[in-house]
């Protein structure tokens, strides 16, 4: 079963990373107010069912995939049964 | 005095490369470092403290630190460091015992986006036994820094819990701080005080020929503790 799960850097959090790409794309010209850099990751889950896949990612995301104290994650399943 | 050599583990990950700086400083400051293989399920006999170096664990991969604190040779350092013995973390080392959860907080890239590598000044805030007893309160330090995620964050709530338990041991001078971390914090240690993580290396500083052998200081102050928690001083 395919689950993906985008964890993006906490609210509050400085992210240079973020500040970097808003000033690259003001030097293109686009007016960017605000830009965060998240990480996606793409999973191909062992489960027979889309809730049994969910549980699992998220315990995935609270044990290594994100770190709750900088990052928030969410975690959507493709049915694809 | 007792002059024995306590045995102190340096844990070397794929990807560490200051594992054999730290044996070799650690040897001059008179311990008997061992290096153990991540891989490993147990410390060998006789350990009674332990080094993670610095480096590049599993590539940084996720986050730094992230997959190295599931090696099975952080279990026994776990179980090291609940029995009291001195455990320190150095850049990568301290990333990964934040990640671990056996020190607070996290470590974020540099605010300057830089991979920085130069010398800081840090001052001592607690002068005390395990990992400063070798040194004054107030005292500077100057250690080298070499790396790109070095920005200590707590949240607020909990940096005043640090504060308040005199958890934090050494900050940047002002004006020093190399990364951005929340209140120029550059060492921190749990609340029971055997387990401490810093950003600079000590290791690289144990040598006046190396511009400074002040981390010999901190070193030589967790082999003193290391020497006593050595089980034949168990009465």
């Amino acid at each position: 079963m395919k689950a993906t799960v985008l964890v993006r850097p906490k609210e509050g959090i400085l992210d240079p990373q973020g500040d970097a790409v808003r000033g690259s794309l003001g030097h293109l010209g686009f007016l960017v107010r605000e830009a965060r850099v998240g990480r996606l990751i793409d999973l191909d889950v062992d489960a027979t069912s889309a809730q049994e896949a969910r549980a699992a990612v998220e315990q995935m995301c609270v044990r290594l995939l994100a770190n709750p104290l900088i990052e928030s994650f969410e975690v959507s399943i493709e049915d694809d049964s | 005095m007792n002059e024995a050599r306590p045995r102190i583990a340096v844990v070397v990950f794929p990807g560490s490369c200051d594992d054999e700086d730290a044996a070799l400083a650690l040897q001059r400051v008179g311990a008997d470092p061992v290096l153990v293989w991540h891989g490993e399920p147990e410390l060998p006999a006789g350990v009674a403290g332990a080094i993670l170096p610095g480096g590049f664990s599993y590539g940084d991969y996720l986050r730094c630190g992230a997959i190295a604190r599931f090696a099975p040779a952080m279990a026994a350092i776990e179980r090291l460091a609940d029995q009291g013995a001195p455990v320190l973390g150095i850049c990568n080392g301290f990333q990964i015992l934040c990640e671990a959860g056996l020190l607070p907080g996290v470590l974020l890239a540099n605010d300057t986006l830089r991979f920085t590598c130069r010398d800081v000044t840090v001052r001592v805030e607690q002068a005390d036994a395990p990992f400063t007893s070798r040194c004054e309160s107030g005292q500077r330090l100057v250690l080298p820094v070499k790396h790109g995620e070095g920005r200590f964050v707590v949240p607020p709530a909990a940096l005043a819990e640090l504060e308040a338990a005199g958890q934090i041991v050494l900050r940047y001078e002002a004006g020093s701080n190399p990364n951005g971390a929340l209140a120029d914090i550059a060492g921190v240690r749990n609340r029971a005080g055997n387990v401490m993580g810093l950003m600079p290396h000590p290791e690289h500083a144990v040598d006046p020929l190396l511009g400074s052998a002040d981390g010999a200081l901190l070193l030589g102050s967790l082999v003193d503790r290391a020497r006593e928690h050595q089980p034949t001083a168990v009465a």
